[in-house]
């Protein structure tokens, strides 16, 4: 069976950045990723990053994405693709379904020394009357569908919810070509970053404070959505409801952790809705409650690409020192320095919130490493 | 209110210290951050060959610009991830004045044709005259685009109109 | 409908062709895209029809994991055609419920 230090499950922002740091400090890594391609969710990203320069604030998604497969190839990390891994078995041995064309898959194990869990998050979705017609769909799926693959199921775009993924997924559909029907967002007041509305505004998309989404109509896919205004309990309002024509519903409407490998493996969880849901909870290294695996980026809480390169990037340093490759006083500078970059991602508007939940995921990695339940 | 519906008023922003003052604009063009919501992000800080806009060391800080070292070179425009910053410029004419705005759509407009404008709520609100496009290879596609507009609508018109 | 240009990743040039078959009829696909790609660009929305109530489905997640997409190609059923990538000469066709494997009666 083949061997390696460090085998990282995801080839995302944090699984890539994981692995840079391991292997840049001489660890033996190999990323299994599902899909054919390298970047998770970054490979549809063609915006610009906030933050700082040392976030590479201002630097596109796509580009970053280019950077860290890059960076990859430099430091010599093996990267599996259309491999997905289907489990963590004992001793650290790993099952991967390796996808060769259409018909034929092999299975491959790999035991790895160290393991970083990296696999992301997935799209919730919310059921109304006609939830189920082809051309309702998550945001991240038209994001993909125009960012990545190039192409639009339709021209008219209604999307549900108003975080920074729909305000930005509809400012993506207006560059490819599109034409925003309006934004629905239940809550009172927009929910994403104010800038991202406001090139929404400046071009004239209506966004309907207040509005949840109670039908999309059509016989083989969507022709029409209605909507209505919306009480605090999520009833509507009678009479309220407007009728807009559509042929893309997308539901922008948050996402949860996919925690399968995590909690497969033991790993303890907890529940936090600023998180996304239920999430493994960590040490400051990184580390799950299970010695050996660590988990990093949207698999331990919904935020963002740029937090997920920062823990990946923890992760990677933590493993390479525990397996003697970083010196610990290096390893300290190095992690602080992460730590740092974190905390100022996690400030500001949202940015506290995710920082409070964070704090809730160290303290409960020190209760159950103590014995607590 | 902006922070519930994206759309800032020139009243909110003057209130919040982030407007350049009548006399600055009537001197040259000068850089306007029309961004009031703490979020970490300092590019328009670093990007400024100035120095004209300080967040300082926690970058969720309001960006503050002194417009008396503000040289209008629009760098900010491009390096803002928001695209919320613009260039106003009411020196060179009682009648009109120019805006910069940054541009990341398909167009067919070119320097000298007429176009609607639209203002900070899609409303169209005027013609202007395409002054100037520019983009560079560092723009890594944003293109900014100068509009020049009645005089009176400078602190208004933020994009090029967009039909429904 | 294909975006053939846009003002980040620019104009898709040279592209190389490939044609597969879509509920009987030739489809030209680019080399290499996913089938539901190749779908959409031609406007066909719909994927498969369920079991119990023949209902339509098609894209939802589009990262291979709800299911919604899935076909039939090259006479498999329950191909995700999101995560599956086009080859010349391929069959895709809409899925009737759990569809046909060999040795069903």
């Amino acid at each position: 069976m083949r061997q390696c230090e460090l085998l990282v499950i995801g080839g995302g922002p944090a699984g890539l950045s994981a692995a840079i740091q391991a292997a840049k400090a001489g660890a033996k890594v190999i990323v299994v990723e599902a899909n054919a391609e390298a970047g998770g969710q970054l490979v549809k990203q063609t915006h610009k990053f906030f933050g700082s320069k040392e976030h590479r604030a201002g630097t596109r998604g796509i580009v970053i994405a280019q950077i860290l497969r890059d960076q990859c190839k430099e430091y010599n990390v093996e990267v599996m693709l259309n491999s997905l891994v289907m489990g963590i078995y004992a001793d650290h041995v790993v099952a991967i379904d390796v996808k060769k064309s259409l018909t034929e898959h092999n299975i491959e194990r790999i035991q790895a020394k160290k393991i970083v869990i990296s696999t992301g998050t997935s799209e919730n979705s919310i059921r109304f009357k006609g939830w189920t017609l082809p051309g309702v769909m998550g945001a991240g799926a038209i994001q993909t569908m125009c960012n990545y693959h190039r192409v639009l199921p339709g021209k008219r775009l209604l999307m549900i919810g108003s975080g920074s993924v729909g305000l930005i997924v509809c400012y993506q559909l207006m560059q490819a070509g599109a034409e925003i029907v309006g934004i629905v967002e239940a809550l009172p007041h927009i929910n994403g970053y104010a800038v991202h509305a406001s090139k929404l505004t400046r071009e004239g998309v209506p966004i309907y404070t207040g509005y949840t989404i109670t039908e999309a109509r059509g016989t083989d896919h969507v022709k029409q959505a209605v909507i209505a205004k919306v009480n605090p309990d999520w009833t509507t309002v009678p009479g309220s409801e407007i009728v807009l024509d559509t042929d893309i519903v997308a539901v922008g409407a948050g996402m949860k952790p996919l925690i399968g490998m995590a909690y497969m493996s033991n790993c303890d969880l907890l529940y936090d809705k600023a998180l996304g849901g239920w999430a493994p909870c960590h040490s400051k290294n990184m580390e799950s409650t299970q010695s050996g695996i660590y988990v990093a980026g949207d698999t331990t809480g919904l935020e963002e690409a740029s937090t997920a390169i920062e823990e990946g990037s923890l992760s990677g340093i933590a493993v390479a020192e525990s397996l003697g490759y970083i010196p610990t006083a290096k390893a300290a500078e190095l992690k602080d320095a992460a730590w740092h970059r974190l905390n100022v991602l996690r400030s500001g508007f949202k940015g506290e919130e995710r920082a409070i939940a964070k704090q809730k995921q160290l303290a409960r990695y020190a209760e159950v490493m103590k014995g607590g339940k | 209110m902006y922070l519930d519906h994206g759309i800032v008023t020139k009243e909110e922003l003057i209130a919040a210290g982030q407007y350049p003052s009548e006399a600055r604009m009537k001197k040259g063009p000068v850089a306007v951050c029309e961004c009031l919501q703490n979020i970490p992000c300092n590019p328009c800080e670093t990007s400024c060959p100035a120095h004209a806009i300080h967040i300082g060391e926690n970058i969720s800080n309001l960006p503050e610009l002194t417009e008396e070292k503000c040289i209008g070179c629009g760098s900010c425009v491009i390096a803002c991830s928001g695209l919320a910053i613009f260039l106003l410029d009411k020196s060179y004419s009682d009648k009109v004045g120019s805006v910069s705005f940054p541009y990341e759509y398909l167009f067919s407009f070119k320097v000298g044709d007429k176009v609607k404008a639209a203002d900070r709520s899609g409303k169209c609100v005027c013609e202007g005259t395409v002054k100037r496009i520019l983009n560079t290879p560092k723009s890594d596609h944003t293109t900014v685009v100068t509009l020049e507009v009645p005089i009176d609508l400078v602190d208004e018109v933020r994009s090029v109109y967009r039909p429904r | 409908m294909r975006i053939m240009n846009h003002p980040i990743l620019g104009e898709q040039k040279d592209i190389e062709w490939v044609t597969i078959i879509v509920n009987g009829k030739p489809l030209k696909a680019k080399k290499g895209e996913m089938i539901l790609a190749a779908l959409h660009a031609e406007g066909i929305i719909v994927n498969r029809y369920t079991t119990k109530r023949h209902e339509p489905r098609g894209i939802y997640c589009a990262i291979g994991q709800c299911t919604d997409c899935m076909m039939v190609v090259n006479g498999i059923p329950n191909v995700r055609t999101c995560i599956t990538p086009v080859e010349d000469g391929m069959t895709v066709d809409v899925q009737e419920g759990l569809g046909k494997w060999r040795g069903d009666k």
